[in-house]
């Protein structure tokens, strides 16, 4: 059937077209919901656009790439980045390894209860952010929180999780790494699943420990899983936006300040749309190069 | 009316503005009939509290007006803003709108705000609405250019709550009245207070206080139609210093709003002396502190930093706009029919008693019976000498993204008040960049 099928199609083949009928609808909502967009925010990003614009035409300006070179003179532009950067930087890498550890304990032949570990470690994932991050406001309370809490039964100084500059951004980095660690556990789970057992047991035979058969086995048998974990969690971690805004609304100091968060102020809140789009082109290049460069280092060390 | 207002005090709220309301419906409802004709909408947004507590009032207008169906839509504060300028730009705004007063400047740069003056003009003839009934400084926001865009629905304003009790025990038998006498009274109280309390709470993530000190002081904040900042003028100089100063001496925790987490309990523990707030915290007062705190706080106008007592402070507070887009004639007259009678001293009555708010005439204070309520007194007496914010689009933008920041750097000591002032008009210019480039092109297309 699929090769009388084949030759009829050859002879009567007349163009594309076809093609276009099967690929036209999916083609067309990505234009219109995607690509458009895109390129209106592009132009946007050229242009002065804001409420002003919004009311008369007559006083929109094309400013060529003056808002980047704006943006780039902005003091809390930096700001934003080095918050940003500080966040995927520290908060990428544990929600990895979190994620990494979590789905080798629940793929351990000795684990118990594998479905209800599983929910539990997957069900930050499903429950609505802003939610979460308010009850990680009380959790972090500097005088009612559970954290102090802990802390105090053990002896330590209470710390003032959102209050302080220097703490802030842990805190953030630690709610995020909680919320999102079961999402990738999953795919590591699978990717574990997908490690032939043969493999195992010829390491075995050779006389390899569980330590080495972890790092001679699993974890080149994961590069794959890895590199999408790695570029889809960096390009995630760049969006932080929704944990600060709910938690500290940038604060204490500036210092959990986001780029996306800055995107949004200008955007939305004094509506400067030309600039918060320059905002957004800036975001999307470095989220870009970040990933080419995790891709082109994961490639070069042969993994 | 008086006795009504009672019921508000104590609590019984709801009872008293439904009561209210109804005695509204039987005055206006008697001697009309039914009208048979489809009716006309009139599509009316609120914000937050009052969209649910004013119902009442429209039921009112409702019975009043058989042939005019309101359908009222509740948006919450914090998206008012995006919502209406998205509203704005996909061309569904509503016929009326409440709008914060700080606002009109905005939305009138926009060209959405329909002009009333004439409106006003026919209904003050008839005996409707009473411009002059409106307190001075309230009325002046809603006049842009010489054109009236909007009528004061209730009015909201900034003063201090002061714990009389402590301000007796540091020697200070009457409320400061100038500035001096001010600071002297918080230096005092801080000297009795112990580790941990305060003389004064001002949140510092809250523009009004350094904002208010500046128009005390004669400042402007914005020169020459509103091109350049003016922070670093020796007005407004003199009250960045001022303030600046009550935390640099330590009067003041240098913590922003979300520190405290409970003022009322603060409040009666005696955490501090002075607190910068608004009208709605006088409710919240009463309900939540002790009855032993009775008669030991009370309203305080601003002090003054001359002898013009009190010292002037910010209009707040929301009007109600017309946006006039529909071609519906018989719609925008109904939408008018539904602002004069909103705006009328008889309904704002009902909305004070319904909703706890400021009403925005001397009339409506007097017959609610708000003004003989003690605590309220503070309030009516700042009503008296209030202005309304610089009238340019970008006001927001100014104080709560660079204002703030710069008197957080200067209050925590990582710039001088000096170099606070000299970069906030740096960026203040910045941002009137655009509105410069509007205003010279405006100029030249007239010439």
């Amino acid at each position: 059937m699929p090769q009388k099928t084949a030759t009829v199609g050859a002879r009567s083949y007349d163009g594309p077209s076809s093609g276009w009928w099967f690929a036209g609808p999916a083609v067309a909502i990505i234009a219109v919901f995607f690509l458009a967009p895109i390129a209106a925010s592009i132009l946007l990003s050229l242009t002065d656009f804001d409420i002003y614009a919004l009311a008369d035409w007559q006083n929109l300006r094309f400013v060529g790439l003056q808002n980047y070179i704006q943006l780039f003179h902005t003091y809390r532009f930096w700001v934003a980045l080095h918050n940003t950067l500080y966040f995927v930087a520290i908060g990428g890498p544990l929600s990895v390894a979190a994620s990494l550890g979590a789905a080798l304990l629940l793929e351990s032949k000795l684990t118990r209860l594998k479905v209800v570990w599983r929910t539990v470690f997957f069900a930050p994932v499903v429950t609505t952010l802003v939610a979460v991050a308010i009850v990680w406001r009380y959790l972090y309370h500097t005088k009612y929180g559970l954290f102090n809490l802990a802390l105090t039964k053990l002896g330590f100084e209470p710390i003032d999780w959102l209050g302080d500059p220097h703490w802030a951004m842990p805190a953030v980095i630690f709610l995020a790494v909680w919320k999102n660690f079961g999402y990738n556990m999953i795919i590591f789970m699978a990717g574990l699943q997908s490690i032939p057992s043969e493999l195992y047991e010829a390491a075995e035979v050779d006389g390899a420990g569980p330590a080495r058969r972890f790092w001679h086995v699993t974890l080149p048998m994961l590069a794959p899983t890895f590199l999408f974990v790695g570029v889809t969690t960096i390009i995630g971690f760049f969006q932080l936006f929704a944990e600060p805004y709910v938690m500290t609304q940038g604060g204490p100091e500036e210092s959990t300040y986001s780029l996306v968060m800055l995107m949004y102020e200008q955007g939305f809140r004094w509506w400067r749309l030309g600039f918060a789009s320059a905002a957004a082109m800036t975001i999307f290049g470095i989220t870009l190069a970040a990933t080419l460069a995790q891709i082109w280092l994961q490639r070069k060390s042969g993994v | 009316m008086a006795h009504l207002y009672e019921h508000l005090r104590s609590g019984r709220l709801q009872n008293a503005c439904a009561l209210h309301a109804t005695v509204a419906i039987v005055l206006l409802t008697g001697g009309c009939r039914k009208v048979q004709e489809p009716k006309t909408v009139v599509d009316f947004w609120a914000m937050g509290a009052e969209g649910e507590r004013a119902l009442p009032l429209i039921e009112a207008f409702e019975a009043a007006h058989p042939a005019i169906d309101v359908r009222v839509q509740q948006v919450p504060w914090n998206a008012a803003h995006e919502k209406l300028l998205t509203a704005f730009a996909g061309n569904s705004l509503p016929d009326v709108c409440q709008l914060g007063n700080t606002w009109i400047a905005e939305f009138e740069a926009l060209g959405a705000l329909a002009d009333l003056t004439d409106r006003v003009t026919a209904s003050e003839a008839a005996g409707l609405i009473d411009p002059d009934d409106f307190f001075p400084g309230v009325w002046q926001g809603n006049v842009i250019g010489g054109r009236i865009r909007g009528l004061p629905w209730y009015v909201d304003t900034r003063l201090l709550f002061v714990r009389t009790d402590l301000l007796k025990q540091a020697g200070h038998a009457d409320l400061p009245r100038t500035w001096n006498e001010w600071m002297q009274a918080m230096r005092d109280v801080q000297a009795i207070q112990a580790a941990g309390s305060y003389a004064m709470l001002a949140p510092t993530n809250e523009f009004e206080t350094p904002i208010i000190l500046g128009m005390q002081a004669g400042s402007a904040m914005l020169r020459d139609d509103g091109r350049y900042g003016d922070f670093g003028g020796a007005e407004f100089k003199r009250a960045f210093e001022f303030y600046v100063n009550i935390f640099r001496e330590g009067l003041a925790p240098k913590d922003s709003n979300s520190m405290i987490s409970n003022v009322a309990q603060e409040f009666e523990r005696g955490t501090f002396a002075f607190y910068v707030t608004g009208p709605w915290n006088v409710q919240g007062f009463r309900d939540r502190l002790s009855p032993r705190l009775e008669g030991k706080w009370t309203t305080c106008p601003w002090p003054s930093p001359d002898d013009s007592w009190p010292g002037v402070a910010i209009a707040g507070g929301s009007s109600l706009v017309l946006f006039e887009n529909s071609s519906d004639e018989r719609r925008r007259e109904a939408s008018w029919q539904l602002l004069e009678f909103l705006a009328q001293p008889r309904q704002q009555v009902s909305f004070t008693l319904c909703t706890g708010n400021l009403p925005p005439g001397a009339k409506a204070w007097e017959q609610s019976g708000m003004r003989n309520d003690p605590l309220f007194a503070g309030f009516y007496e700042q009503l008296q000498n209030v202005r309304p914010v610089p009238p340019a689009p970008e006001w927001e933008h100014i104080v709560t993204g660079e204002l703030v920041k710069r008197a957080d750097a200067a209050i925590n000591g990582r710039q001088t008040v000096d170099e606070a002032l000299a970069e906030l008009d740096q960026r203040v210019d910045e941002i009137l960049e655009k509105r410069r480039w509007i205003l010279d092109r405006q100029a030249r297309l007239q010439q």
